[in-house]
């Protein structure tokens, strides 16, 4: 039977009037790639957000590795967050660190040695071929750099979730095209599940299992690339033209 | 749910409290000064509240806040110094005259020590500080809540408030006072200098003159109130940044909102302990 890694149920987030996420209900499951498709302002932002306890939902339940985020203890959420890795869409590294410290922060709480610390820092930047900007300074790093960065960052506590918002926003096609192609290897070899939030098709195609379609805060269509590219609706086969 | 920083993040989950453009009703209580002064009292007073229950709290973020201190305090070290020298030798030539006329210019190192130590020296470094330090605050926590850099912390199940706000707080506090001491020191020098211009009194005449009429209660009291200036000072740095929500615009508001209301509660502080002070005297 396969395992469930994120159980969402009847999701729903409002901003003051806007409603942005109303009955949202997904399910990702282990090694599985999801892509959340959507228009700019849809709420899949809002929606990984919640996923991780950044945003409280205003109603419905979010269980990750069979823990509801809204009943944890702040102690307790911090766990479950050392196993979700979240890239940001801007990279989000801390830039008053070098990429080095930036990689070694989440490893802080840890008890290991400082040279196994390294060698984890080492090897995460190996992973998105970055070995070389280990002593540079984010300022110092372009929008592909600080992308890889922040992912090598996500992955360097072995996490079983990654979540990515907007992993190709910004970037020139061939960059976009590594990043997504970066996806799929890291799920390859770490066996990892991810959501990726992305308006970009051409991440979807590459690096997508299942795709959902947000419109207006709901799911409007759920399949696999090739099924949605056909699908009856117009407005959704719009999104692949 | 779990215990979400009580500003910040807090007011993603109700930006109606936050912003008053995203107010759903028609009524709306923003639009009314006392309420959103009510409000921000409010909001402040859990972040404070939130801040002494962090900084008892272990794990100790001492390498952070030594880093702190190294900015905040060794950092404002060119800037203080320049302006106590500056602030001893204008007041001296500027009291001069009038001490002159009523032919009591022999107190003036007097005189001027005591301005300088009981009040100048605090207040015009604090209002310095301010201007670096809790604008520089600001903005960068500011900056940071932009970039989403506080968020990345949050979900890598690290604390942020501990991080970046408690050993902000701790090193302006600790700090302040350090510079203080610095500043109404190099004051003294200045003052000396000014004395001189049209004097001739040896360092040693100056400083008993000095420490004639310099007595513990004018010591002690500033330096009791720059501890408070200097927390003041980084609370509201932190609060303003750490509390940002409108994108780079926010960064410029949280750096300017940083220095008018630190050096007003710089003031509102010094108001408080004079009259401490003179009650106690």
């Amino acid at each position: 039977m396969e395992k469930i890694l994120v159980e969402i149920e009847h999701l729903k987030k409002a901003f003051g009037s806007k409603n942005v996420l109303m009955d949202i209900n997904l399910r990702i499951k282990e090694g599985e790639n999801l892509v959340v498709l959507g228009k700019s302002g849809s709420g899949k932002s809002v929606l990984i957000k919640c996923m991780v306890g950044l945003i409280e939902p205003d109603e419905g339940k979010i269980s990750v590795l069979g823990k509801c985020i809204g009943d944890l203890k702040e102690d307790e959420l911090n766990q479950v967050r050392k196993k979700i890795g979240f890239l940001f869409q801007s990279g989000a590294l801390y830039d008053s660190m070098t990429v080095r410290e930036n990689l070694e922060f989440p490893l802080r709480e840890l008890k290991s040695k400082k040279e196994e610390k390294d060698q984890l820092v080492v090897e995460a930047l190996q992973h998105v071929g970055l070995e070389e900007a280990i002593d540079k300074m984010p300022s110092e790093l372009s929008g592909g750099m600080r992308k890889r960065v922040g992912l090598a960052r996500t992955l360097i506590l072995k996490p079983e979730i990654i979540l990515y918002d907007e992993p190709t926003t910004g970037l020139d096609p061939i960059t976009s095209k590594e990043i997504s192609k970066l996806i799929i290897e890291i799920q390859k070899k770490h066996n990892t599940s991810s959501v990726i939030i992305t308006h970009d098709v051409e991440c979807a195609r590459i690096t997508g299992d299942r795709l959902v379609i947000i419109k207006e805060g709901e799911c409007v269509a759920e399949g696999t690339f090739t099924e949605l590219q056909s699908s009856k609706d117009e407005w959704v086969r719009s999104f692949f033209e | 749910m779990n215990p979400q920083p009580i500003v910040g993040p807090e007011a993603e989950k109700t930006p109606e409290l936050k912003s008053p453009d995203n107010a759903a009703s028609v009524f709306q209580p923003h639009s009314f000064p006392l309420y959103r002064f009510f409000l921000e009292v409010t909001l402040l007073t859990k972040f404070t509240a939130r801040y002494f229950k962090e900084v008892l709290k272990p794990p100790y973020e001492f390498n952070e806040l030594i880093r702190q201190c190294y900015l905040i305090g060794y950092k404002s070290f060119p800037l203080v110094s320049v302006t106590g020298f500056i602030m001893g030798l204008v007041l001296t030539i500027q009291s001069r005259p009038t001490l002159a006329e009523f032919g009591a210019e022999s107190w003036l190192p007097a005189m001027v020590a005591v301005s300088i130590i009981r009040e100048i020296g605090p207040v015009i470094t604090a209002l310095i500080f301010a201007g670096k330090v809790g604008s520089g605050i600001g903005a960068e926590l500011a900056s940071m809540k932009v970039t989403e850099q506080i968020d990345a912390m949050e979900v890598s199940g690290m604390n942020p408030f501990k991080y970046i706000v408690v050993t902000r707080i701790a090193a302006a506090t600790i700090m302040l006072p350090a510079l203080v001491v610095i500043a109404d020191t190099i004051s003294l020098y200045g003052a000396y200098i000014g004395v001189n211009l049209k004097g001739d009194v040896n360092v040693h005449l100056f400083l008993s003159q000095v420490f004639e009429k310099l007595a513990f209660i004018d010591v002690l009291p500033a330096l009791i109130k720059t501890l408070f200036f200097g927390f003041s000072v980084g609370l509201i740095g932190c609060y303003k940044g750490y509390n940002s929500n409108k994108g780079t615009e926010g960064v410029g508001e949280a750096a300017n909102a940083s220095v008018v209301y630190a050096s007003l509660m710089i003031f509102i502080i010094d108001m408080i302990a004079v009259q401490i002070t003179s009650f106690m005297m």
